[in-house]
């Protein structure tokens, strides 16, 4: 602490914490600096990392140039990752049929892409966009980031956001918090400047829906409710658009295009392009080159409007039960807050408007506002900003399965985070040494319509008649909405060993394989490196050396020091394709050794003819 | 871990909503594991317990309802579930109406949809008498520390628990 100023120069000299929003479409980092939250630059300059992965040559591409290879190598580029987060094949189905590339065997828990001769799980795929954005971090505030709080939708289950943890760790990054996107924007918002007031956010990203509702008292931003669809958003705008052309082209070019991987992706950058551009004027062409042909297409405003308007319809019922959920009506809301590029639809605003009687708030960039709002939450967590609070909910009732197939609901949504309950269970036959438990997270009454969340195996009960045996397990739901269990014997008062299946997502094994996999990658790239480097210097040298053996200086060598130099170049050549980087070194050094007196004398030389110069 | 102590409150039946209110904010400032990222583990799980305390007891004491039931349970009665299978008599006459006209929609006979809405708005009412009845009762009891009050308000409790199941399967039918 300052002894003269109150200011925490402490919690800024620590390493930073930065806030990303890891979208469907982009990704973006940001930064609390003394003024407020900065989005950090990406490597190209503007301020969006797309969230595109290529695996191509043996090497990830990610960004912008793997935005590129979307159309050259369409089955090794992946996109709207994030839809497939925390999903097995089954939950995907209906939308992995328009990707053009392929899902490999095995992928009921995880879903695993076949990416040329990788198979990758969505963290993996995420970790990579992740690591740009680590890496631009870094780059703009010249040092090592290791912490991150990363934003996901509010109606995220735990699957999705364990992935996303798991997705971090795979980057190198410790994440400290996760945060809801839509409460993310309320801070960046700074809406906290009203004494009191109720705020609803409308998040319409790229491939979710979200809706959230706030009570802002002093700066504490409390989630009153959250309700979504995170299987709703830009992407299946696109997706109409892209099977009108495609039903166009079958009958104008009697050519069934859907299953060209180029020719879908050509055409899907031509109806995001309509698609914006309608934000702005009223009509406007699909437009579509490929071998030779053209394709052109009006779309108006009119039949747009037409085109989506369920989509719109459909956020509109979450909204209106997130409302009676909050126990509030329309007319005690007093701001609303529209977040995601998908907001920029007049339409939408236009729906908005109408339900919630109020002209939304859009004077911050819709793309920008989630990574901000994660900055001022990395700020929260270092200490640099200590008048705001966070208190959110859990989007989704956590229940277990009891007899018959029902569910037990243990925490309710809608409840504030942490949140934990208490369950005693016994056994039901004589000697039983464990419990099974299945946990499950949703709103319906029977645990076929409820999504399986894990199965917890509590062991090393002592044998005992049926009933006998209490064991209280503790379920926590912790900050970032994610579920943890405990167990204690009733009895004995010592605790149980829990072993989790979950039935989504990656095992802790296989989370621990693929960081030790990315470590060994980043020491591989790192010896790689000196390697090139350790090559480069023995490349100035041993050009160095031979441009001198044309000097005058090269006759003013014995012939013992004339070998030894000789001697040198030669040992230096033998180690230079070596993989040792300390190997060339070490004959570098020995060359320069050798060759000091060489380089005197040509320094002598010079002068020499310098000073000759002059005099003339 | 008692709720009322944990917020610093006297254990009532009627409490004060704001006070409620201020005092989750303030112990939330206090506890929340925002705070304590960058502490050492022990401390962050400590915190995420109290947290987690907190919120669940906030959960608790600010619904009239889930309070009594706390305060009934701490007081040793037993406030389960299964006790609302049992029709409270008082209501015998209103369910035997809903069931038949159910039944009646059931087989198609839309004429009983508005019979049921009116049902819905009688149970609806009948609710609201309950939450009334409980406030008096609540009062009473904490003047007089009286248990034969917490019997009453058993009662009451066990009362309102079958009109709102009522109200939900009524809700699930109209939708």
């Amino acid at each position: 602490m300052s002894q003269v100023f109150d200011i925490d120069f402490e919690s800024h000299r620590k390493a930073p914490i930065v806030g990303i929003d890891l979208g469907t479409t982009n990704s973006l980092v940001a930064f609390m600096d003394l003024t407020g939250p900065k989005v950090i630059p990406a490597p190209d300059g503007g301020n969006l990392v797309p969230s595109v992965v290529s695996y191509t040559g043996g090497e990830f591409v990610v960004g912008t140039p793997a935005q590129r290879l979307l159309i050259d190598s369409p089955e090794t580029t992946v996109y709207s990752v994030k839809r497939l987060m925390g999903r097995g094949i089954a939950d995907v189905k209906d939308e992995v049929a328009l990707f053009p590339f392929r899902i490999a065997a095995g992928s009921e828990s995880v879903i695993r892409l076949e990416l040329g001769e990788k198979t990758l799980t969505p963290p993996e795929i995420s970790a990579q966009v992740l690591g740009e954005l680590k890496r631009a971090a870094e780059a703009f505030l010249g040092e090592t980031v290791t912490q991150a709080v990363i934003t996901v939708p509010a109606y995220f289950n735990d699957a999705q956001r364990q992935a996303t943890k798991d997705a971090g760790r795979i980057a190198g990054l410790e994440v400290l918090r996760l945060v809801n996107e839509p409460t993310a924007a309320a801070l960046a918002y700074g809406l906290d400047k009203r004494e009191d007031g109720i705020v609803a956010v409308y998040d319409f990203g790229g491939g979710t829906f979200d809706i959230s509702i706030l009570r802002l008292h002093g700066g504490i931003f409390e989630v009153l409710a959250t309700n979504g669809d995170t299987h709703l958003g830009g992407d299946d705008i696109d997706n109409r658009l892209l099977k009108i052309a495609l039903e166009d082209l079958a009958s104008e070019w009697g050519e069934d295009l859907s299953h060209n991987g180029e020719a879908v992706q050509t055409l899907r950058r031509a109806v995001i392009q309509a698609k914006e551009q309608l934000s702005f004027v009223p009509f406007t062409n699909i437009e579509f080159h490929y071998r030779g042909k053209s394709y052109q297409r009006e779309i108006t405003r009119e039949v747009f409007r037409n085109l989506i308007s369920d989509i719109i319809d459909r956020t509109l019922e979450p909204c209106r039960r997130c409302i009676a959920d909050a126990g509030l009506t329309v007319d005690q809301i007093n701001e609303v807050v529209m977040v995601g590029g998908s907001t920029r639809i007049p339409m939408v605003r236009c729906a908005v408007e109408t339900l919630f009687k109020a002209k939304p708030h859009t004077e911050l960039n819709p793309d920008e506002v989630v990574a901000l709002g994660a900055a001022v939450q990395a700020g929260i967590l270092s200490g640099a900003v200590d008048d705001k609070l966070l208190l959110d909910v859990t989007p989704l009732s956590l229940g277990i399965e009891t007899m018959g197939g029902v569910v037990s609901k243990l925490v309710h949504r809608n409840s504030t985070i942490p949140a934990s309950a208490k369950e005693v269970f016994t056994t039901g036959v004589d000697g039983q040494t464990n419990v099974l438990i299945h946990v499950v997270q949703g709103e319906r009454e029977l645990v076929k319509d409820c999504r399986s969340l894990a199965r917890f195996d509590l062991t090393g009960i002592d044998p005992m008649p049926a009933g006998a045996a209490r064991v209280e397990v503790k379920f926590l739901i912790d900050a970032n909405g994610i579920l943890s269990v405990s167990a204690r014997d009733l009895r004995t008062g010592k605790e149980h060993t829990v072993e989790v299946k979950p039935s989504y997502g990656l095992s802790e094994d296989q989370v621990e394989a693929m960081i030790s996999e990315s470590i060994a990658k980043a020491e591989e790239d790192f010896q790689e490196r000196q390697v090139r480097e350790a090559r480069l210097e023995a490349d100035t040298i041993l050009t160095a050396t031979e441009k001198a053996r044309a000097n005058d200086a090269w006759l003013d060598l014995t012939d013992d020091e004339r070998k030894r130099i000789h001697d040198g170049v030669n040992q230096l050549l033998l180690v230079y394709h070596s993989d040792d980087h300390h190997l060339i070194r070490a004959k570098i050094d020995e060359l320069n050794e050798v060759t000091m007196k060489l380089a005197e004398n040509m320094m002598n030389t010079a002068v020499r003819s310098a000073l000759k110069g002059t005099h003339v | 871990m008692d709720y009322f102590s944990f917020f610093g409150l006297e254990r009532k039946l009627t409490l004060d909503a704001s006070q409620l209110q201020k005092r989750f904010y303030e112990l939330s400032r206090e506890y929340h594991p925002d705070r304590f990222a960058r502490k050492p583990e022990e401390e962050r799980l400590k915190a995420e317990e109290a947290s987690a305390i907190l919120n669940d007891g906030y959960r608790v004491l600010r619904d009239p309802v889930q309070r009594a039931e706390y305060v009934l349970k701490q007081e040793g009665f037993d406030v389960g579930e299964q006790r609302s299978k049992d029709v409270p008599p008082e209501l015998l006459e209103e369910v035997f109406e809903l069931n038949m006209a159910l039944e009646e929609l059931r087989h198609g006979d839309e004429d009983a949809r508005a019979s049921l809405a009116e049902a819905h708005q009688k149970f609806i009412n009948m609710r609201a008498a309950a939450d009334e009845e409980l406030t008096g009762l609540g009062q009473r009891y904490d003047q007089s520390q009286d248990r034969a009050v917490l019997q009453q308000i058993r009662g009451v409790l066990n009362r309102r628990r079958y009109i709102r199941n009522l109200v939900t399967e009524v809700e699930k039918e109209l939708a």
